[in-house]
């Protein structure tokens, strides 16, 4: 069953000029950015701000001054309502150890409202969708740091909320374990038509995850754009093409073809082995796809890769002091 | 440039009849109960655990036994009683948690830090507070099935007795008029005890120290209070051991008891407070619990999320 997302085209997040102060630290600073359906990035260093926003999104901390709303509901007043709707995954463990998964989430459900037959029923299909099988009946205490990570996402999304935050998901996770982790975040979004906060200190995850990302450093928005916008300012080809007998190097002739029609190829992929077989090329658009398909196909080779190389969102920061004023005004 | 695949492949069905099929995502469209339900669901889920039910066997060892504890010898009274054909049982209902007090401190010494010093430890408290419920709340679940668990705990044997006491024939109307006595007792005692043993638990998240915790505040305040008042009977100044008394939770309930439920007092000499000086205890009683549940509060707004 497809379920329509109600908050289609509505902002889920907004806040403005949503401010912080503690008595000695400044934890967010004018923060004003719209935040829509989708799977969001909330990047910034350690002690960015970004745990502090999500405490003040549940209602559970008020702002020092400026405003903010979650899935239309002032937090300042609606706190208990919002967090009737969102779901929450903190960063740090939060399980108790002599119980069941089954039994501390249906605990949970019921604590978020749910009666005590739906509560059992969403728990064992929350348990299923984020990959808990039979060791959902075994102690939490046995569990490794995966599977504990699965439970925190199943309590946070066991009450069917509209949107859940999700601090620092992938946190002491090996490579594979956090590719699964990312993959489930995509899919709560995809498949479960929830909206998703996720926060981050590694930009590399957010890329392949979320639609858009809000960078924040020292309580400052220092960007918010879609994903796209991030890493498709300038897109790179790579591609790769077999060798045949009348072109025994198939990469140089398919560059000087390409170099015939004015487009320039550069630099080779590094020192992977193969690297030597792949050419970049910057696209500039669909046409450049269709070039680079009919080159070949006249050079009678086969293409064995057309990708895009995307830059990487860290790159953001490497710019980001040249665009921290632009974009504290794109943010609004 | 890819095969157009079918895209229903998935959901054609496998030869294999017992596979459990993704049927995907479903949303809850049912009722969300709110904060009440949940104060509700957490009271009774803390109910149980003081008795270990819905935990593992090996917590439930404790409490059950206790119970025993306290249940046998009401049942042994009840038994004599019954068969020696007496007029009175050989304890009074009021007497009963009194003489019973230690196994009381041991109850609320193991079961206090269970009940919240697991949440503040493994830090579960945030994701209480990210719901609907709020602190107040979650203090006043915990408090209140303390509070339950400790009057099922003394309450249960003043049950044995009573219905023992019916069964010999004993007076009925004095029976229960005293059998209510005791219960306004021990519901007396069950509030402040829970309210003492939840704030020194909530204090010390480490499960051990609660435990000392809880044990040292009660037997070191009795055993303090029943020497000064030892010493005061020795020197003839009668008159400061009701006042003493006030420094104690166990001879606080025994005075106030001694003053209004008709319990004989366990004071040097019997000498319990007067009923201008048991109006002090209970407004004790009541002041220390509230300050117990205000300190609760406090202490719970600082661990938020």
């Amino acid at each position: 069953m497809v379920r329509i997302t109600t908050v289609e085209d509505v902002t889920v997040i907004a806040t403005e000029s949503l401010s912080k102060r503690f008595p000695r630290v400044t934890a967010l600073d004018r923060l004003s950015v719209d935040i829509g359906p989708g799977v969001t990035g909330l990047v910034g260093a350690n002690g960015a701000g970004k745990s502090t926003l999500i405490k003040i999104l549940l209602g559970l901390s008020p702002a020092t001054e400026g405003r903010a709303e979650v899935l239309g509901l002032d937090v300042a007043t609606k706190g208990a309502a919002i967090r009737e709707r969102v779901g929450y995954m903190p960063e740090h463990d939060c399980l108790p150890p002599d119980v069941s998964a089954t039994e501390f989430v249906v605990h949970m459900a019921r604590m978020s409202g749910l009666p005590p037959a739906a509560a059992r029923e969403r728990t064992a299909d929350t348990l299923r969708h984020v990959g808990l099988y039979e060791e959902r009946y075994r102690p939490i205490g046995g569990y490794s740091t995966g599977m504990k990570q699965r439970v925190k996402l199943a309590q946070a999304l066991v009450h069917d909320p509209q949107l859940v935050f999700l601090d620092e998901p992938t946190n002491g996770l090996d490579p594979v374990g956090r590719d699964e982790m990312l993959g489930l975040i995509r899919r709560i979004h995809t498949d479960f038509g929830i909206s998703v906060l996720v926060t981050s200190h590694l930009l590399g995850e957010l890329e392949r995850t979320c639609d858009h990302v809000v960078v924040i450093d020292g309580g400052k928005l220092l960007r918010s754009s879609s994903t796209t916008d991030f890493t498709q300012t300038t897109t790179t080809l790579a591609i790769e093409v077999t060798d045949s007998d009348a072109h025994p190097d198939g990469t140089r002739a398919v560059r000087e073809a390409l170099h015939a029609r004015g487009v320039d190829t550069h630099g080779e992929a590094g020192g992977l082995p193969g690297a030597g077989h792949i050419l970049l090329l910057t696209a500039t658009g669909e046409e450049t796809y269709d070039l680079v398909r009919d080159v070949v196909a006249d050079l009678g080779l086969g293409l064995v890769r057309m990708e895009q190389r995307r830059h990487h969102i860290s790159e953001v920061f490497t710019s980001s002091d040249d665009q921290r004023k632009e974009a504290v005004g794109h943010g609004g | 440039m890819a095969v157009d695949q079918p895209t229903h492949a998935a959901a054609t069905p496998a030869g294999d009849q017992s596979r459990i099929h993704d049927i995907g995502y479903r949303g809850y469209d049912g009722p969300r109960l709110g904060r009440a339900y949940a104060r509700r669901s957490l009271y009774s889920q803390s109910l149980r655990g003081a008795y270990g039910l819905g935990r593992s066997v090996k917590s439930k060892v404790l409490p059950m036994l206790l119970f025993a504890v306290m249940c046998v010898p009401a049942a042994i009274m009840v038994a004599v009683a019954v068969a020696t054909k007496a007029h009175e049982l050989p304890v009074s209902y009021t007497r009963y948690a009194i003489i019973m007090q230690a196994v009381i401190s041991l109850y609320i010494a193991s079961q206090a830090p269970q009940a919240v010093s697991r949440d503040l430890r493994f830090k579960t408290v945030p994701l209480y507070f990210s719901r609907p419920i709020e602190t107040a709340d979650y203090v006043r679940a915990k408090f209140a099935a303390l509070a339950s668990a400790l009057f099922v705990l003394t309450a249960g044997p003043l049950l044995v007795m009573y219905a023992g006491a019916l069964l010999s024939k004993m007076d009925f109307a004095h029976q229960t008029k005293e059998f209510a006595q005791g219960l306004v007792s021990v519901a007396l005692l069950s509030l402040l005890f829970a309210g003492i043993g939840l704030v020194i638990a909530a204090f010390t998240p480490r499960r051990g120290f609660g435990i000392a915790a809880v044990i040292a505040v009660l037997t070191i305040s009795y055993g303090a209070v029943s020497t000064l008042q030892a010493i005061a009977s020795t020197q003839d100044s009668d008159s400061a051991i009701p006042w003493i008394g006030l420094f104690s939770p166990i001879t606080l309930i025994d005075g106030v008891q001694s003053a209004f439920l008709g319990g004989s007092s366990a004071f040097p000499g019997g000498v319990g407070p007067s009923h201008g000086e048991g109006v002090v205890y209970v407004l004790v009683v009541l002041g220390l619990t509230a300050a117990c549940y205000g300190l609760l509060n406090r202490r719970y707004q600082k661990v938020g999320l």
